[in-house]
């Protein structure tokens, strides 16, 4: 995925699945013995090697770099210098980190609660739709998740400008006159309500059209062999609909979650963390330390502690789907 | 039969009401484009650009080195894509078509890369492109966006692989094909749909990308235009219909690719979901 809205990378058609690469009946012109056992290497080969030295090296190397003093001056002088884990014991003792982490954890929570809860009402409303109104709004809901995230941050930022901004407009037009010449990005929290804002409404499409979609693969029998047991439609809903869903809400919550604790386009283009780098997560936080005060080596340790983070928010899902799709390979 | 009709009724209000939701910043953002910039700084706001210019397209496009920008944002994006549909197509037939030690490790591997968190990781790629000596240059910026689209389009494509039957292959083998031939002439032509679908999703995301570009390429010649665009509205103070006609010109693209796309990711989405 994450088309990722690449940035989301968007959800292909990936597991068209017949797969079992059972061997291969004998063939003519099968070539013989030791070459062919190497073929299906040499065919990953260059996928292997691509991706260990351009992904896979820079993520030693920041591991490697958070060891590291390397400030401004060894920077340009081309200096090593090692101080053990001295960065490490800053950023842990520091009290920025960990307000920026709980700021992170509690953003992210409170965004894909949003988004998931949202997202899914919205799938449902979907199936309940006629076929012409849900087309009508399968527009609309692809129209926001296509749109580019710099390009909707940008959009975002005229909508609630402070003059002449239409959220402006229309807030004191319903009597918060108050609101009327409003900065949104001069506190906090109002800051972090446009971010919000700006994540929820490009993240529900993804959400609600696959909801949508596994909601028409539900099979009709369950839903007869319910009625015919006497359940309403609520008990339908939770006996049925949501068992089956079940696997897709997990699936989407989980990539929900790394989407939004990684969101730094949208923080650093909204407002690059401010005011006083109040909006700050965790990844926009190791890119003013690293690369705006250019203090390389806290910043890789402080990136390299958000990996950890996620990696732990994630690791119990992502054990279920590794396991999962070692079931099915 | 009173409530049959409110329970018709709502569901169409409430999809009203998001559809508005969902379109009307997209919208906002033509509107503004087009509109004269007295009418943007209106006391009341124009809903609808009835005097249309093109004024702030030609603001937007006459910016120092645009087209130069958008040449860079072309290249970089074409060849990520090419480069890594050559290289995911034949990593696919391998994962979907062999059986060898180590596959799953190796699909597993890839799955996991494509959850990559190169948002965090900006600052060891700039230490390592700047030792290379190759800061400001498309180059790192094809290879890492290249890499970046790899998983998602070698997975993809497996599925698509997987998708021919094996039938085809093998009855070409014993028509004489040796299994390269058999790859070329019968399952590649197949795959078509398959690669075009896939590569156009990487082009989405290598033309959206922004963090590693704003670390890189810092020199205006160098730089692809989501860069130019987050930086636009500084630049131009509070001139929003050129900021409006900018963002419209980088999402335009993207809109109709995506759109064009969208039937294609649903249909798939539901075979997928057929055997979860």
């Amino acid at each position: 995925m994450t088309v990722q809205k690449t940035e989301r990378p968007p959800s292909g058609p990936t597991e068209v699945q017949t797969l079992d690469g059972g061997p291969r009946p004998k063939g003519p012109r099968r070539s013989p013995g030791r070459l062919a056992g190497l073929t299906p290497y040499l065919l990953l080969a260059p996928a292997i090697i691509v991706t260990v030295l351009l992904l896979g090296w820079p993520l030693v190397n920041n591991g490697i770099l958070s060891f590291q003093n390397l400030n401004m001056r060894q920077f340009i002088l081309h200096l090593t210098e090692w101080n053990g884990i001295d960065n490490y014991k800053e950023v842990l003792t520091s009290e920025d980190f960990w307000r920026v982490t709980g700021r992170s954890v509690a953003f992210t929570a409170l965004n894909v609660v949003l988004i998931m809860i949202l997202g899914t009402l919205v799938g449902l409303l979907l199936a309940r739709l006629g076929r012409k109104m849900r087309t009508f709004l399968l527009v609309g809901l692809v129209l926001a998740w296509a749109m580019p995230v710099v390009a909707a941050s940008t959009v975002y930022q005229w909508l609630f400008a402070q003059r002449f901004g239409v959220v402006n407009w229309v807030l004191a037009k319903v009597g918060f006159d108050s609101m009327a010449d409003h900065d949104w990005l001069a506190t906090q929290y109002s800051t972090f309500f446009v971010v919000l804002l700006l994540i929820v409404w490009m993240s529900i499409p993804f959400v609600a059209i696959n909801l949508y979609a596994a909601t028409t693969t539900i099979p009709k029998e369950l839903y007869e062999a319910a009625s015919l047991d006497g359940a309403g439609a609520w008990k339908q809903f939770t006996q049925v609909t949501l068992p089956y869903l079940r696997p897709f809400l997990y699936a989407t919550t989980f990539l929900e979650i790394i989407w939004v604790f990684k969101a730094f386009v949208q923080v650093f283009t909204i407002n690059e963390g401010g005011p006083d780098r109040l909006t700050e997560i965790l990844p926009v936080y190791a890119y003013i330390e690293g690369m705006g005060n250019q203090h390389f080596g806290m910043g890789a340790a402080i990136a390299l502690l958000t990996i950890v983070i996620l990696l732990a928010i994630t690791s119990f899902y992502l054990r279920i789907v590794l396991k999962q799709e070692e079931d099915e390979l | 039969m009173k409530r049959s009709l409110m329970g018709r009724l709502w569901p169409n209000l409430v999809a009203v009401v998001l559809f508005i939701f969902c379109v009307f910043p997209v919208y906002w953002m033509f509107a503004t484009a087009f509109k004269p910039t007295g009418d943007i700084i209106a006391e009341d706001p124009v809903w609808f650009p009835t005097d249309a210019t093109l004024e702030h397209f030609k603001t937007a496009m006459e910016v120092d080195h645009f087209w130069t920008m958008v040449g860079n944002s072309l290249t970089v994006t074409i060849l990520a894509v090419v480069f890594s549909l050559i290289i995911g197509v034949t990593s696919a037939f391998a994962l979907a078509r062999m059986r060898f030690k180590g596959r799953r490790g190796f699909i597993i591997g890839f799955m996991l890369a494509q959850m990559a968190p190169w948002e965090v990781m900006v600052i060891a790629i700039y230490i390592i492109v700047r030792d290379a000596d190759m800061l400001n240059s498309l180059i790192p910026l094809t290879l890492f966006y290249m890499v970046m689209i790899l998983p998602f389009t070698l997975l993809t494509l497996r599925g698509f692989v997987a998708a021919v039957p094996r039938e085809l292959e093998e009855s070409a083998m014993v028509d004489g094909c040796t299994r390269m031939q058999a790859f070329r002439r019968v399952i590649l032509p197949l795959l078509a749909p398959g690669l075009m679908s896939t590569s156009l999703f990487g082009f989405i995301t290598a033309w959206n990308e922004f963090p590693l570009v704003l670390v890189l390429n810092k020199e205006a010649e160098a730089k692809t235009l989501p860069v130019w665009l987050s930086s636009f509205q500084t630049a131009f103070g509070d001139d929003w219909g050129a900021t409006m006609a900018a963002a419209s010109l980088f999402a335009v693209p993207i809109l109709i690719l995506f759109v064009f796309l969208q039937r294609r990711a649903v249909a798939g989405l539901t075979d997928g979901a057929v055997k979860g």
